[in-house]
């Protein structure tokens, strides 16, 4: 069964690529274009990962992640924290939120598919 | 030769001479006694005899009387005088005895004269240098860039300049003399009125700490025993002050020394250049996240169709025109700043730590502090080292380099202390409020390049929601309006809150996650005794708090505004109005000249002829001038902690109290009048003008009928009233007020 994959970022222009990668790569790829919407998706689509962006209009993506991670039934799914904030208090914030990795943009987009593979394969 | 050994032995030869004329009439005596002569013959030469015997015995006693009794008089009259004129030289007199007393008293006198001098000559000196050290101190600190000033701990000031002035009346870059006519400042004045209470308090807080925690004779305890802050004064500037303390010969603490300078401008520019950087920062990375993502896309996947790969071509544009619209915006807002920084305050986090602890702790929430190996490791370490590697960490790579939990004792912090300890301290309070919770475990680590603050306590919060809504709460009222919630001093220090639930201990962690900073170099404060500034001794270091008793309070050492009012005409109940006030102030017995208040105020009716006339203030000199309830306000601030005084003082207050409805201002503090203290010590004198007054004790008057001029010369009268109050016993305010309730102008009504 294809992993899928909720991407949440409010710029068309990443999305893009990513989208694209993902799907390249395999995997189910899903669109969530606000905090509300990526909430909505989570129930919906059932992710195994997601792309979250941190900043987000409506609930930011510290917020998701927090719901996320406070909801049992999703304590599976894999979260990738996507931002161009890159001081260490909210990359240390990100990771004590329970994201399980934290990148900083700009990014490598190889080592990104790497990163998500390794996450979905059950990597710590 | 014989006429000095006569000289010499004169007395004791007068005296031989006498004795030999005695015996020899002794003798005559016996001869005649033993002769055949006739009775009536021998009585005769007896009674002879016996007179000359008794006027030899006369001469000798006379003698005796001229060279010692009299000289010796004369002697003690003169040492008496010798006090008063120590230039006096006794004359040689009398016997040889009595000359050689004279000749030491005189030698005597002149030593002590010559010492006399002497000291005087020193004192002189000592006068002059010292006048000189104070005249030099006056110069430098007139002249100084910066705000300086210096207060007793009570917040009393004893000592500013005129740039302290400046800022502190709000007119940094406005016209000193009119800045400084509303200035609150003063001697004696309470710094509080300026700058913020709690803030001043804490920076004291934060020295006597610290000096507890260095002992005096431990040299690097005087090199941190400084405390900084930021405040916003009334009049919308922001000024960075670094406070210093002023100790006594014991080492306690006995008031501050404040410098204060203008970062107003500082700060808007940093602000500013703070958002754009940051904008720019996020902005460019987004751009370049873009970008990247798009090439290395196309790259990887050379022969995807022909739609997509224009769609990745037409973000590549679009991206790259974006960093070029956002460099040249960040040029163009940026370019040419000065590079500085707004300052925090430089503390060790174990220092943040406790002060954290002493704010937080209430009788409703215990707080303890928690060991650094007690606090949460786990949660982000393990991530951090667990799964984030390589370049797409970023900068979390070097959180897992340096996330091994390293001495929070040398974990330094830029911090503005008050603002954070005040704001988590009213976030704790919901907490308690709200989720019952009693008691808080308090630690600090390094976690990486950040100083981790962890609150933890037994139990789930109310939900994270709830606790980041109280992170926006504003502060309890009266917190003042520098700080803001916790959120806002968060960004303010570029950090971050976390709150993790952890359901396996059934543990809440609130972290707050701040930047630490490298230690501060030390402070160059040289050591105590050598090079102290020499204003200690100011009278006013020791002066008591003016408020309680002040009824009980001597008159000399009450502070005083004196005021006087100009007005539309001389009936206040029949809508004339205040058109001018002036106020000087008195503290400890001087008028201080330069510390006035003088307003013009624009009525509401029209000035009278006759009151143009004595005043010379016409229609158009009060166009542009405020209204009233513009200037009373100022006008109370002004006399705020002071006795005051006027002449009639009835026609001034009935103004005063029309106005109160109106502007709401009104004046509380007792009032002393110089019409009736003057009918107080002139009860026979049928004139009790201010000319008249001022003329009977010696004040020149200049400037009458001008408010601020009036109140001068009220000012002067009222100083030499009170020795000639204190020789009738009136020596308190209470005495002064009942002495004025007896005369006859008393009753008086307007």
């Amino acid at each position: 069964m294809r992993s899928k994959i909720l991407i949440v970022d409010d710029e068309p222009n990443i999305v893009l690529s990513l989208e694209f990668l993902m799907q390249q790569s395999g995997y189910d790829v899903a669109i969530a274009r606000d905090g509300a919407q990526a909430l909505q998706q989570m129930a919906a689509f059932q992710p195994d990962l997601v792309l979250l962006d941190v900043m987000l209009p409506m609930i930011n993506g510290f917020e998701v992640c927090q719901q996320i991670r406070e909801n049992p039934a999703w304590n599976a799914v894999k979260i990738v924290m996507l931002s161009a904030k890159g001081r260490e208090s909210e990359v240390s914030k990100g990771l004590a939120l329970g994201a399980d990795a934290y990148v900083t943009k700009p990014f490598s987009t190889k080592e990104l598919v790497g990163q998500v593979a390794g996450l979905l394969a059950g990597g710590a | 030769m014989l006429a000095r050994l006569f000289a010499r032995y004169r007395f004791a030869l007068t005296l031989t001479l006498l004795l030999a004329l005695q015996m020899a009439i002794v003798a005559a005596f016996l001869l005649v006694a033993g002769s055949a002569l006739a009775a009536g013959q021998r009585a005769a030469l007896l009674a002879a005899l016996a007179l000359l015997l008794l006027l030899a015995l006369g001469m000798a006693l006379k003698a005796l009387f001229d060279a010692y009794l009299a000289p010796l008089a004369r002697l003690g009259e003169e040492t008496a005088l010798l006090a008063a004129n120590p230039a006096h030289r006794v004359a040689p007199q009398g016997a040889g005895e009595v000359r050689a007393l004279a000749a030491r008293l005189n030698v005597l006198a002149a030593a002590s004269q010559a010492l006399r001098d002497e000291g005087q000559a020193r004192v002189a000196l000592a006068g002059r240098a010292l006048a000189e050290e104070k005249q030099r101190l006056a110069a430098l600190m007139s002249e100084l860039a910066v705000g300086v000033l210096v207060c007793n701990v009570g917040g009393r000031i004893l000592l500013y300049n005129k740039r302290a002035r400046q800022l502190l009346a709000g007119g940094a870059h406005g016209v000193a003399g009119i800045g400084s006519e509303t200035a609150p400042i003063g001697l004696g004045r309470s710094l509080f009125g300026m700058i913020e209470r709690g803030l001043v308090v804490h920076a004291l807080e934060q020295i006597q700490y610290r000096l507890r925690q260095h002992a005096p004779d431990d040299a690097g305890g005087q090199q941190v025993a400084a405390s900084r802050f930021v405040a916003t004064l009334a009049g919308g500037l922001l000024v960075r002050a670094r406070m210093a303390p002023v100790l006594d010969e014991a080492g306690a603490l006995n008031g501050f020394v404040l410098v204060l300078e203008d970062i107003t401008r500082e700060v808007e520019a940093d602000s500013r250049r703070d958002a754009l950087l940051q904008a720019l920062t996020r902005d460019a990375r987004a751009a370049l996240a873009n970008l990247r993502a798009a090439v290395e896309t196309m790259q990887s996947f050379p022969d995807m169709e022909e739609a997509r790969r224009l769609r990745f071509i037409a973000v590549i544009d679009d991206e790259s025109q974006r960093l070029v619209r956002e460099v040249g915006r960040a040029l163009r807002e940026h370019g040419g700043e000065p590079d500085s920084r707004r300052e925090f305050e430089e503390m060790r986090a174990l220092d943040l730590l406790a002060l954290l602890q002493r704010r937080i702790e209430s009788p409703a929430l215990r707080v303890r502090l928690a060991a650094e190996t007690d606090i949460d490791t786990a949660a982000d370490t393990a991530a951090v080292t667990g799964t984030v590697a390589g370049t797409v960490a970023g900068a979390g790579a070097d959180t897992a380099t340096a996330a091994v939990a390293t001495g929070a004792a040398e974990l330094w912090l830029a911090v503005d202390s008050y603002a954070l300890s005040r704001a988590l301290a009213t976030w704790c309070q919901r907490l308690a409020d709200e989720a019952g919770v009693t008691e808080l475990r308090l630690g600090v680590r390094r976690a990486g390049g950040l100083a981790r603050f962890e609150l933890s306590w037994a139990g789930a919060a109310p939900g994270a929601q709830a606790l980041q809504a109280w992170e926006q709460l504003p502060q309890a009222p009266g917190a003042g309006d520098a700080a803001g919630g916790l959120g806002a001093v968060l960004v303010r220090h570029a950090g971050e809150s976390v709150y993790r639930f952890d359901a396996a201990s059934g543990q809440s962690r609130y972290c707050l996650l701040l930047p630490a900073s490298a230690a501060p170099a030390p402070l160059e404060i040289a050591a105590r005794g050598a090079g102290r500034p020499v204003f200690y001794d100011f009278d006013l270091f020791q002066q008591a708090g003016e408020d309680a008793g002040l009824d009980q309070m001597p008159l000399v050492q009450i502070s005083y505004t004196v005021f006087d009012t100009e007005t539309t005409g001389l009936q206040p109940a029949g809508g004339d109005e205040i058109i001018s006030i002036g106020a000087v102030r008195i503290v400890n017995c001087r008028l201080l000249q330069q510390e006035y208040f003088d307003r013009l105020i624009r009525p509401r009716c029209p000035l009278s002829d006759e009151s143009i006339a004595i005043h010379g203030i016409t229609e158009a000199m009060l166009a542009a001038q405020p209204r009233v309830e513009q200037v009373l306000p100022q006008f109370q601030r002004f006399t705020e902690d002071t006795v005051l005084v006027a002449h009639n003082a009835a026609f001034d207050l009935r103004f005063l109290q029309m106005q109160e409805a109106h502007t709401g201002v009104r004046l509380r503090q007792p009032v002393l009048d110089t019409l009736l203290l003057s009918q107080v010590i002139h009860p026979n004198q049928s004139e009790h003008t201010l000319e008249a007054i001022a003329a009977r004790l010696g004040v020149t008057v200049v400037g009458r009928h001008t408010a601020l001029g009036d109140a001068i010369v009220t000012g002067e009268v009222f100083l030499r009233m009170l020795p000639l109050l204190a020789e009738q016993g009136i020596r308190t305010l209470a005495q002064a007020r009942d002495a004025e309730q007896q005369t006859r102008y008393a009753r008086l009504r307007y």
